[in-house]
């Protein structure tokens, strides 16, 4: 079957259009040929390609001037070399920004990744119900994130939320979550990990539903105990989907705004502002977009940077 | 798993009828952890959401009852009518409606014709081209609002129903979803009709298309989703309280009204319902779509 696929695939730019495949006459140029699916495929391109180049491509761009410019408001952008980087170096809201970046990912990604990873392992058995577990489970990733911060923020109140009045029973000495600065990133983190898991445990199991039953059995016929299947058969078949989920859930937590910006707004303080909410603040709180540019940039390259070497660990692995 | 070395003794358990195989112990206690897992974290995931549809039917001073009730004295059935007088919520559901509708149509629409150029066409500078398209998925958003902002503000599109529909209807996220699909669909269809002299819009039209329905219901369905959940968008972009969408609605309805907590979890309520029916519907090509090619996020 591939080997006929393949050979018409390789017959394929000497037959022209509508015409018999005798390779004699009516043959077009392969030049002609190329010419011609270079316009069709453009054509074809053309109607999203447009609004990406504008929308997308050319901001991406404009970033790394901006990033470099003094730029309020109204008038326009004036470039101002490294003036916005010196700046950035003593700024001391944008080293908490970061760390709370760090903070929050460092937390969240493995959180979210082991919860993920066993809720799929369960899922991928035969126990009843779990294809609604797995409606359950993802719902939290496609309901409205004000309604949920929200509910979480009603749910987190320090003295009269739900969860206090349960910790309470237990214990007096009740976190103060959102008002308090040390537990109002584990909150965050918490609502985030509560949101996300079943997302990507839908693509873990995805991955998991694509490994070779044989290969299990192959296994336990050599010995192997569920540990050792686990990290010799499952671990390895799912690379390609690990890694898929590692890029994404880490720019998802390097990313994160919506939710702090609606749970906490930042605060109390500085200590669950993240870097690209001290953008959206220096861009729209104090109109200065040239260094709010600068910040930007510095999401950008952290996002570039991790996922580079992702790519990298996966090249090296795949070897 | 262990079934059969540990446990010699099991093979009682073959006499009993309808029960064939032996049923270790270990496997008992796995089923048993398995499901007690699979309740906890269903309660805990969908708390939040009980809480919030019970609390939408208190009166409002029982919302933070200390101690807590779970179940309202009076059901307040009412709340669910007065949210509609009380606050837009008819404009902003109106006003987000359209824009998911704009939106899903062109970011179907345009994502499968370039899913179509990608998938089917070989031309010069296609994988580069579409290597660009990759690259910037990686690319968040939050990093380059700024420019799109002022860019888009420039040309005076801030504040106008444009900004938003532009803003979700070009990502790259369709044209990739579209693209592994078109990739799975063998190369001899459209090469057949290709022979049989039908264009490349003519195949795109006949061929490709009409094999592509589940996955542009299921591109559809996620579009639609982002498009009605999106905050930051609007937040940014719509000044006019005329253009607010639900989010954004429901937002400025909690921070002028933030002591009205029965209030605010009817309007949180309503602004989750309409996902939850799509979701329903639609489950499936949601979740295949999903585990195909992930989801913008």
């Amino acid at each position: 079957m591939s080997h006929t696929a393949a050979a018409q695939v390789d017959q394929r730019p000497t037959d022209s259009e509508g015409q018999e495949p005798s390779h004699n006459k009516g043959k077009m140029s392969s030049a002609a040929i190329s010419r011609r699916n270079f316009l069709h495929g453009v054509a074809f391109i053309t109607p999203n390609f447009l609004g990406f180049i504008f929308l997308c491509l050319i901001p991406v761009c404009a970033l790394f001037y901006i990033a470099n410019t003094r730029w309020s408001a109204f008038g326009n952008p004036v470039f101002t070399g490294g003036a916005n980087w010196r700046r950035l170096m003593r700024d001391s809201v944008f080293k908490d920004s970061f760390w709370n970046t760090i903070y929050y990912s460092v937390v969240h990604i493995p959180l979210t990744l082991v919860l993920a990873f066993g809720l799929a392992v369960l899922l991928n058995s035969k126990l009843k119900g779990r294809s609604f577990f797995r409606t359950v489970a993802f719902f939290p990733y496609i309901t409205s994130i004000v309604a949920i911060a929200q509910v979480w923020n009603m749910l987190f109140d320090a003295r009269s939320g739900v969860i206090n009045q349960i910790i309470g029973i237990f214990t007096d000495n009740v976190p103060g979550w959102l008002g308090s600065t040390t537990w109002a990133m584990p909150a965050v983190i918490i609502v985030a990990t509560w949101r996300e898991a079943g997302y990507f445990m839908i693509l873990l199991l995805a991955g998991l539903q694509t490994i070779p039953s044989e290969l299990y059995e192959a296994a336990q016929l050599d010995g192997a105990n569920a540990w050792q299947r686990f990290w010799k058969v499952t671990v390895p078949c799912m690379r390609p989907t690990l890694f898929f989920v590692m890029v994404t859930l880490t720019i998802g937590s390097f990313k994160i705004l919506d939710l702090t910006l609606i749970m906490t707004g930042g605060g109390p303080g500085t200590s669950t502002l993240v870097l690209a909410q001290y953008v959206y603040k220096v861009a729209f709180e104090r109109g200065d977009f040239g260094y709010s540019g600068t910040v930007s940039l510095v999401l950008f390259a952290l996002c570039m940077v991790v996922t580079l070497i992702q790519f990298w660990y996966n090249n090296q692995k795949e070897k | 798993m262990t079934a059969q070395t540990a446990f010699p003794g099991a093979v009682s358990s073959a006499d009993v009828p309808f029960n064939k195989k032996p049923v270790s112990p270990a496997k008992i206690i796995g089923t048993v952890v398995g499901y007690t897992t699979m309740i906890l974290c269903s309660l805990f995931i969908l708390l939040p959401f009980i809480w919030m549809v019970l609390s939408s039917l208190k009166p409002n001073n029982e919302v933070f009852m200390v101690p807590m009730k779970w179940l309202p004295s009076v059901w307040r059935w009412g709340n669910y009518a007065n949210i509609w007088t009380d606050s837009s919520m008819l404009l902003w559901v109106g006003n987000t409606v359209f824009f998911a509708i704009c939106v899903t149509f062109l970011q179907v629409f345009t994502g499968s014709f370039a899913a179509y150029g990608f998938s089917k066409i070989r031309f010069r500078g296609r994988n580069t081209l579409f290597l660009i398209y990759i690259a910037t998925m990686a690319v968040p958003w939050q990093a380059y609002m700024i420019p799109q902002f002022k860019m888009l503000s420039a040309i005076g599109l801030a504040d106008t129903r444009w900004s938003i529909i532009l803003l979700q209807a070009f990502g790259a996220f369709g044209v990739f979803m579209m693209k592994q699909f078109y990739d799975t669909i063998p190369e001899e269809l459209s090469e057949a009709a290709r022979l049989d002299g039908l264009s490349e819009f003519g195949i795109y039209r006949r061929v490709i298309l009409p094999l592509s329905g589940p996955s542009i219901a299921a591109l559809g369905i996620i579009t639609f989703t982002n498009t009605w959940n999106d905050y930051m968008g609007p937040l940014i972009y719509l000044r006019s309280p005329d253009l607010y969408t639900i989010q954004l609605g429901l937002k400025t309805f909690i921070s002028q009204n933030s002591a009205d907590y029965a209030m605010i979890m009817t309007g949180s309520v309503m602004s989750v319902l309409p996902i939850l029916i799509v979701f329903l519907l639609g489950q499936r090509q949601f979740i295949e779509g999903i585990a195909t090619s992930g989801m913008k996020g």
